[in-house]
């Protein structure tokens, strides 16, 4: 517990560690109790996510006690996670810096479109890997353009690539399901690597690096200041549009590699997929106890977020339970979270005063 | 199990007697496809009918969020129900591909005997249906196709093309018997890019120009009550004299009938598709312009678990000789009209 608490989640956490004393200045802000030990307050927000999460382990044990928890379901279960666990690994990083971004799924389908062409295609597998990269971060850097130079709401900027990016992937593929026939690319990406399938260390590896940058780099800090107060920020020094662009970059950026993923697990590419992504990313992002409003949050929130509802969907699938009531337990399950965590936040104030 | 027994096995008698092989649960004697082999093989239709080894079957589908779907699955779990010998775990998709992944892997990993998939897209489901034959689990691809025979074992669908022929030799004649010489025909297709509707209308126009007629005004809506209301507005106004009209999807036809209603118009015929309880009632009381429907059944569904629950007792099908159960089994597209609607209600759906 103690390692969780070193999760800088909010400003307070920030100044402390924030060796900059330009960047400490912008994040004492007056409003916010940065003096109390807000690792207390993490911990208890982390342990309740946490607790959750075992809890609905449990249901799922209790309910098929042979498989739920045996190697390959935690395997089927990751893998599902894979793509949209990226996802909202750059939509942390932009409700962090106090935006939005509706266009994921889009951005995805666009991305899983681009990459499967005939035309990339004929260039293997590194062509594919990059053109999804490509497009997925030049996708985000023109939503991240119109927000912070051309001053459109971060809300309408992403609604329009919500819908282009879709429509543009629906006329580069004609509405048909692109198949993935280079070879090279399926073997990698639907193979193994020490025995845990390529898509679990992708997962891993964006999670373990958008960590670092969030918790260890300025970039990481001047996105928690940005989002916290975007004036005081500036009046401190950081360029706010450039680092705003800059993160919708790199929400833009994970579209691509969940795009990678999609098309490994399908193999294939279609204007249809990502589906929904944003709202099951934003789900994610505020279970897992990031302010929507900005300057707070944290990845390892996200994951455990991403988990919970991962572990919903595995529970109802193994108990042959419909889609309609899954759906219900969701929007129960994220209403729950944030008001669990809201009181206890609130119950902390209540007992320091 | 809840189901009366003489209800299911009627809804099955449909499914299986629209593949020609209309025994496999009735103790019955007719042999109609079997019929030139001298003897008959070992494994009769009584057989099949009798509990047998019990069987496991998974079931994965879209979200039903269109009324064919919805009966694909009520079909399905209902057709499973009245099997003693069968227990159904059935998954009910979205329409994420990557979510259906997960739920067919979830469906091998619990060791299923046999699986019923209908992919939301065939050819992001291949290599999971793949992954399911190889993992020793037989695959019945349902409707939308796999990229490849490798991944099922058998196929069973509908038959686009044929719907089209059918619906457009039902309008050629009964515009001869009627005697309009030059007839307006119209057509409400369904998602244009989508391969089904070309073969649709592909097979509409080629029977009508079999019969020296052409398609008139044409529009597509996209499977929904609202789009279908909305295309066949503008259909009508444009066409200020219709024969014949053929809407391809009964789901989006409720909006082409309103529309149709609402413009005041009845001066033509109008034909279905898919074959909606509501069509068939409409087609029943004769109420209405819509004369008849051209069948894409979801009793697919059920024939579909009866297949699988053979494949996975290691039975054929009843009436032909052939040990196995066929790999590949199209539908017929029959065409309902006021005489035989009592003969489909049972598999209208709603």
């Amino acid at each position: 517990m103690s390692g969780l608490a070193n999760e800088p989640s909010t400003r307070g956490d920030v100044s402390e560690k924030s060796p900059s004393t330009v960047e400490e200045s912008v994040q004492t802000g007056p409003t916010k109790g940065v003096r109390t030990p807000s690792g207390l307050r993490l911990d208890i927000r982390l342990t309740i996510l946490i607790g959750v999460l075992a809890a609905l382990c449990a249901v799922g044990y209790i309910l098929s006690p042979e498989t739920f928890l045996g190697e390959s379901n935690i395997s089927i279960m990751l893998r599902l996670a894979a793509a949209i666990g990226v996802v909202s690994v750059g939509m942390t990083f932009v409700i962090i810096s106090g935006g939005i971004d509706l266009s994921v799924g889009s951005m995805v389908a666009l991305a899983s479109v681009w990459m499967t062409t005939l035309a990339t295609q004929e260039y293997g597998l590194f062509v594919m890997v990059i053109c999804a990269l490509a497009v997925g971060l030049g996708a985000g850097l023109i939503n991240g353009v119109l927000i912070s130079y051309g001053k459109v709401v971060p809300f309408i900027a992403t609604l329009a690539m919500y819908a282009s990016a879709r429509g543009l992937a629906e006329r580069l593929s004609g509405r048909q399901t692109q198949t993935v026939s280079e070879q090279g690319f399926l073997e990698f990406f639907r193979g193994d690597v020490l025995g845990i399938p390529v898509l679990i260390w992708m997962l891993a590896l964006v999670f373990a690096v958008g960590w670092v940058v969030l918790n260890r780099t300025t970039f990481g800090r001047r996105t928690f200041a940005v989002g916290g107060n975007a004036e005081a920020a500036r009046l401190a020094g950081i360029n706010v549009r450039l680092h705003t662009a800059l993160v919708y970059g790199i929400a833009g950026l994970c579209c691509g590699i969940a795009a990678i993923m999609v098309v490994a697990r399908t193999t294939s590419g279609s204007s249809t997929n990502g589906m929904f992504y944003e709202l099951d990313a934003i789900a994610a992002v505020v279970i897992g106890g990031t302010l929507l409003s900005g300057g707070r949050g944290t990845l390892i929130g996200t994951l455990i977020g991403v988990l919970i509802f991962t572990v919903v969907n595995s529970i109802f699938t193994q108990n042959n339970l419909d889609t309609a009531t899954q759906n219900i337990a969701k929007g129960v399950i994220i209403v729950a979270a944030v008001l669990l965590q809201t009181a206890s936040a609130r119950t902390r104030k209540t007992a320091k005063t | 199990m809840s189901i009366d027994p003489s209800l299911a096995r009627r809804r099955f008698l449909f499914g299986a007697g629209a593949l020609g092989a209309s025994a496999v649960l009735v103790g019955c004697t007719s042999n109609e496809s079997g019929a030139d082999q001298p003897q008959q093989v070992a494994q009769g239709g009584g057989d099949n009918a009798a509990k047998g080894k019990q069987v496991t079957i998974g079931f994965s589908a879209p979200a039903a969020d269109h009324g064919w779907i919805a009966a694909i699955t009520k079909n399905a779990q209902a057709q499973a129900e009245a099997f003693e010998d069968v227990t159904f775990k059935a998954t009910e998709g979205t329409n994420d591909v990557n979510q259906q992944i997960s739920q067919v892997e979830t469906l091998i990993n619990e060791k299923v005997d046999v699986l019923v998939i209908l992919p939301h897209d065939g050819k992001a489901l291949t290599a999971t249906g793949q992954a399911a034959m190889d993992a020793g689990i037989p695959v019945i691809n349902l409707d939308r196709i796999f990229d490849t025979p490798l991944a099922y074992r058998t196929w069973i669908g509908g038959d686009n093309y044929r719907m089209g022929v059918n619906a457009g030799n039902y309008i050629a004649e009964q515009m001869k018997a009627k005697g309009v010489s030059n007839p307006v025909i119209g057509e409400v297709a369904g998602i244009d890019s989508l391969p089904l509707t070309q073969e649709r209308s592909k097979g509409f126009k080629d029977a009508l120009a079999k019969a020296g007629l052409q398609v008139g005004p044409r529009v597509s809506a996209s499977f929904t009550v609202e789009t279908g209301e909305q295309v066949t507005t503008n259909l009508l106004q444009g066409a200020s004299k219709l024969d014949a009209l053929w809407n391809h999807d009964d789901d989006q036809g409720v909006g082409v009938l309103a529309a149709i209603t609402a413009a005041n118009r009845s001066e033509f015929i109008m034909v279905g598709g898919a074959g909606s309880k509501a069509a068939m009632d409409h087609i029943k009381a004769d109420n209405t312009v819509l004369k008849a429907t051209v069948l894409y059944n979801p009793s697919m569904a059920s024939s579909a678990v009866s297949l699988a629950r053979l494949l996975g007792q290691a039975k054929g099908m009843g009436d032909l000789a052939e040990h196995e159960i066929p790999s590949s089994i199209t539908t017929y597209s029959a065409v309902v009209t006021k005489e035989n609607v009592d003969d489909y209600l049972d598999v209208g759906f709603s």
